[in-house]
């Protein structure tokens, strides 16, 4: 069954890599297999996580042994305005003889638990390695948890070992479409009702859109699933227009709402000055097509060009700061091209991303942004990036916080652009954000400090009794 | 008397914001203190990763892990090939000095014979003999972080120390167990080098896990015991074993070598370190250090200056098992009263322990026996609940992910011992000051009592 559904994420005609192979390649998948001993990044279940968690008002449990929650929990500055519960860690914490016995009555036990308890609107039941070997059938246990309980209990089929990270967003999409979107009706619709996908809002990102969309007359009815309720995300199926954020990530779910329930979509971002006013263009222009009041399009352009007018006036005393400044990006996916423009209408100088994560478009986008003569890097191996860092080859890095260590030990100054940070980078306020953080660590005055040889290396700067 | 409950299995069945941490993260952090090595975890690519990420954020430091990347096929059909072309890929690449291999839930769960892996794979392939490998079985579904970190040392032991035919008289092993941060060995390294003596710690997290620079990238830890100093324990004169779950290791030593080892509970506390400093001077037949006869007085002052603020207050402790039982025994010393501690998993230790509650709990469990507390004492995950009921909470223990510097933490010794005192009186003398200045919010004089405010010692015009 979990076979049949991945075989189906993997058979994607929203995803024009999947459209240009064979029946045959198309079979194999598009995970690439990992190299023991050579392999990092998450597996399924962190990425099912990543796409849920975020809906705030539900409990997460995870049927599992301790390593899946336990070590993980409390790790991603997504933010809720309100409801906290998404933040509590629940788990089955399987023990051996649950692994002997099986775990589906405990599990069943945990979701009764936690209804009685916390009352919340729903539970998202995550399935890990362990209990998908011994056999335990969460489809079941959520089903029959749902019917007793009275509460919608969701499953969701994505144990680590099925396949990496971005496969865990689709079936965690997958889990939204069969058992989530479409389940519930709004109290009431409007022409101007939006879903946006694939947007987590970490560290409140969403938060500096949506007021632009409120004043432009456009409705949030569900974000899925950034500051995300249960409810709003069943009756996704209601709005007009959807965006996809992340934009391959969770290609399934608009393409599906589209299928379903002839919702259009689109793919865009908030990163960096042209794409949020591309973004909130487009969603504007095809509002309208599907019957919204053509002054919506006259909103989104009065407000974009303040905007627009506003950020450039706000980014000019950064740009003889950045002059001659190059940057190192090391990201994946959507960042990689959305970052590089966001950073060079700042005036940075971009000397490559790395693309190991990044679909074909993703890549095509980028050649077409910058030139074959760009830098994309495939592979980039920490020990070549030590390299370049350390040969003065750029003067910021920009990656998330695992890499972090191999920009700071090369003593080369790092900004935090993934799922840890604690700036909000989207829309035209977060890219004066960004700025701002890459000024201030470009600046700091340690780097001088740190790179001086110690009393006893032989150095440049080493004149005895200096005055200071 | 108090009792251990068991737990999850009798009391409930959602563990809800768990304290305990996995076996393979343990054995992990043990083998992350020898020099070049490189971890590997035996199981899916998240195991890995989310291990990783936890160690990043607690010490801020690049942490070396690597994975057999099991997938569903191989772990249905058996995970040797992946282990082999792990290992294989990883000294090809790396060329580390020893791979620790810790076992995952993903292999445990089919059983995995590692011992026969392990004689297999020597086997098939002799030209990887200069690479030090050691295996522990660390299933994700029993035990915990503690029991992971003392599998990995056992193991090490025993794949590695080799008894010898002389002993040098001033070289001493130490066990230390994952209760000692980075720089409670650094702390422990100072003490014992002041008699004299050259220690030798297993696993040495000070030379690997404390800020290091290095000249140029490496992709294995850096610094940290040597495998060549492992198989010259057999050549100590006395084995300091500290910890509870350090003790199988510590009889495994000393049955392959011969070397009489010492077992301490703790080391956090006046008597506790008392008896360390007796024990250097029997070994190594030297004097105390000035230094640490001025840092004995300086305890004791600063134990006499501040006890009002810790006399009789009330607290929960949540933390691994042997922290635990260094921390709850350290605050009893001082006059507070530990009204609950809660150990993420079974230990012998818990049997030990003086608190009117003792159980094997999660973080849900410390929020509703704190509820009257003065302080929480647990890792950073105790922050939502101490938030949620107003009480203070004292970070020690891992992860420490907010707060800079959770690895350098000295809590050791006479110096780590008044640290800790200071830091956490502290907690209570600005608590008791918010309170008669303006009545903070923290939980202080909420009992109806008046404040006590050590008769004014603390400086305010407190009654």
């Amino acid at each position: 069954m979990l076979q049949d559904k991945i075989q189906d994420v993997f058979n994607e005609p929203g995803c024009a890599t999947n459209q240009a192979k064979s029946a045959k390649e198309k079979k194999k998948g598009c995970t690439k297999s990992l190299k023991p001993g050579a392999a990092a990044g998450g597996c399924a279940y962190d990425g099912a996580m990543i796409v849920l968690q975020p809906i705030a008002d539900a409990a997460h449990l995870v049927h599992g042994p301790i390593a899946c929650l336990g070590n993980a929990w409390d790790n991603r500055g997504t933010r809720s305005s309100g409801p906290q519960l998404y933040r509590t860690g629940f788990t089955t914490d399987l023990s051996e003889l649950d692994v002997i016995g099986g775990g589906e009555k405990k599990l069943y036990r945990a979701i009764k638990e936690i209804v009685q308890q916390y009352d919340p609107p729903a539970v998202f039941v995550y399935q890990t390695c362990v209990p998908a070997m011994t056999g335990d059938d969460i489809g079941a246990v959520c089903k029959f948890a749902s019917e007793k309980l009275g509460k919608p209990v969701i499953p969701v089929e994505a144990p680590g070992f099925v396949g990496s990270k971005n496969l865990g967003n689709k079936l965690a999409g997958e889990a939204l479409l069969e058992h989530v979107i479409g389940t519930v009706e709004p109290d009431h619709t409007t022409p101007t009702d939006v879903c946006i996908i694939g947007e987590y809002n970490l560290a409140g990102e969403l938060w500096l859109v949506k007021p632009l969309l409120d004043e432009i007359g456009i409705r949030l009815l569900s974000c899925i699933s950034g500051d995300g309720r249960y409810k709003e995300v069943a009756q996704a199926h209601r709005a007009r227009v959807t965006m996809m954020v992340c934009s391959q990530a969770l290609v399934n779910v608009g393409r599906k709402m589209q299928e379903r329930y002839g919702i259009p979509y689109f793919e865009g971002s908030f990163y960096g000055v042209s794409d949020m006013s591309d973004s909130l263009r487009t969603m504007a222009r095809m509002l309208v097509e599907r019957g919204a009041d053509k002054g919506l399009i006259d909103r989104a352009e009065g407000v974009i060009a303040r905007e627009e007018s506003r950020v450039w006036r706000r980014l000019e005393p950064f740009r003889p700061r950045f002059e001659d400044k190059r940057v190192l990006l090391f990201t994946g996916g959507v960042k990689s091209w959305s970052m590089v423009s966001a950073l060079e209408g700042a005036g940075l100088t971009i000397l490559g991303t790395s693309t190991k994560k990044s679909t074909k478009e993703d890549k095509e986008r980028i050649k077409k942004m910058k030139g074959e003569e760009f830098h994309q890097w495939d592979d980039l191996k920490p020990r070549d990036i030590h390299r370049m860092l350390a040969d003065n080859q750029a003067d910021i890095m920009m990656s998330g916080g695992r890499s972090q260590f191999i920009s700071l030990k090369a003593k080369v100054p790092w900004l935090d652009i993934n799922q840890e940070r604690h700036h909000a980078y989207a829309g035209y306020d977060g890219i004066v954000n960004l700025c701002e953080e890459i000024d201030k660590t470009l600046s700091n005055p340690i780097w001088r400090q740190v790179r001086q040889p110690a009393p006893w290396e032989s150095g440049p700067s080493s004149t005895l009794l200096a005055a200071e | 008397m108090s009792h251990i409950q068991r737990f999850p299995s009798a009391a409930k069945a959602a563990s809800t914001n768990p304290l305990k941490m996995s076996q393979p993260l343990g054995a992990a952090l043990a083998y992350l203190g020898v020099d070049r090595c490189l971890p590997l975890f035996h199981g899916s690519q998240g195991c890995t990763a989310f291990g990783l990420v936890l160690l990043v954020r607690h010490f801020r430091e690049a942490i070396p892990l690597q994975t057999t990347a099991m997938d569903q096929v191989s772990t249905i059909l058996g995970g040797y090939d992946n282990l082999e072309q792990a290992i294989r890929t990883i000294v090809e690449r790396n060329r580390p000095a020893m791979i620790g291999v810790a076992t995952t839930g993903v292999t445990e769960t089919k059983g995995e014979d590692m011992g026969g892996q392990y004689t297999l794979f020597r086997q098939r392939n002799p030209d990887l003999a200069g690479t030090a490998l050691v295996f522990a079985n660390t299933p994700d579904f029993a035990g915990g972080f503690e029991d992971g970190f003392a599998a990995a040392v056992t193991a090490m032991v025993e794949r590695l120390v080799e008894p010898s035919p002389v002993t040098i008289r001033t070289q001493v092993n130490v066990l230390a167990g994952s209760h000692l941060s980075p720089g409670d060995v650094e702390e422990l390294r100072d003490i014992i080098e002041g008699f004299g003596l050259s220690p030798i710690f297993l696993p040495d997290l000070s030379l690997s896990m404390a800020g290091r620079q290095p000249a140029d990238f490496t992709a294995t830890s850096l610094g940290g015991v040597t495998v060549e100093q492992i198989r010259a324990m057999g050549a100590s004169a006395a084995t300091i074993v500290i910890g509870e779950h350090m003790r199988v290791a510590g009889n495994a030593l000393e049955l392959k070598t011969d070397v009489p080892s010492h077992f301490f509970s703790r080391l956090t506390g006046l008597e506790a370190s008392d008896r360390l400093v007796r024990l250097l001077m029997e070994i190594s037949g030297r004097p105390v250090p000035a230094r640490l006869r001025r840092q004995r007085e300086s305890l004791v002052d600063a134990m006499l200056d501040g006890h009002f603020f810790y006399s009789r207050k009330r607290i929960a402790v949540a933390l691994e098992p042997d922290l635990l039982y260094a921390v709850s025994g350290f605050l009893s010393d001082m006059g507070a009263e530990v009204i609950a501690a809660v150990s993420p998993t079974q230990s012998p230790v818990l049997e030990r322990l003086k608190a009117a509650t003792i159980m094997v709990g999660d973080h849900s469990d410390v929020e509703a026996l704190a509820r009257d507390a003065d302080l929480i004492v647990s890792n950073s995950h105790g922050r939502q609940g101490a938030a949620r009921i107003g009480v203070p909470l004292h970070r020690m223990g891992l992860p420490m992910f907010d707060r800079l510097g959770a690895g350098l933490r000295v809590q050791v010794g006479y110096r780590g011992t008044r640290e800790l005192l200071c830091e956490i009186g502290n907690l209570f003398l600005a608590g008791e000051m918010d309170h008669d200045h303006g009545h903070g919010r923290h939980g202080y004089g909420d009992h109806g009592e008046p404040s006590r405010c050590g008769g004014g010692s603390c400086g305010c015009n407190a009654v």
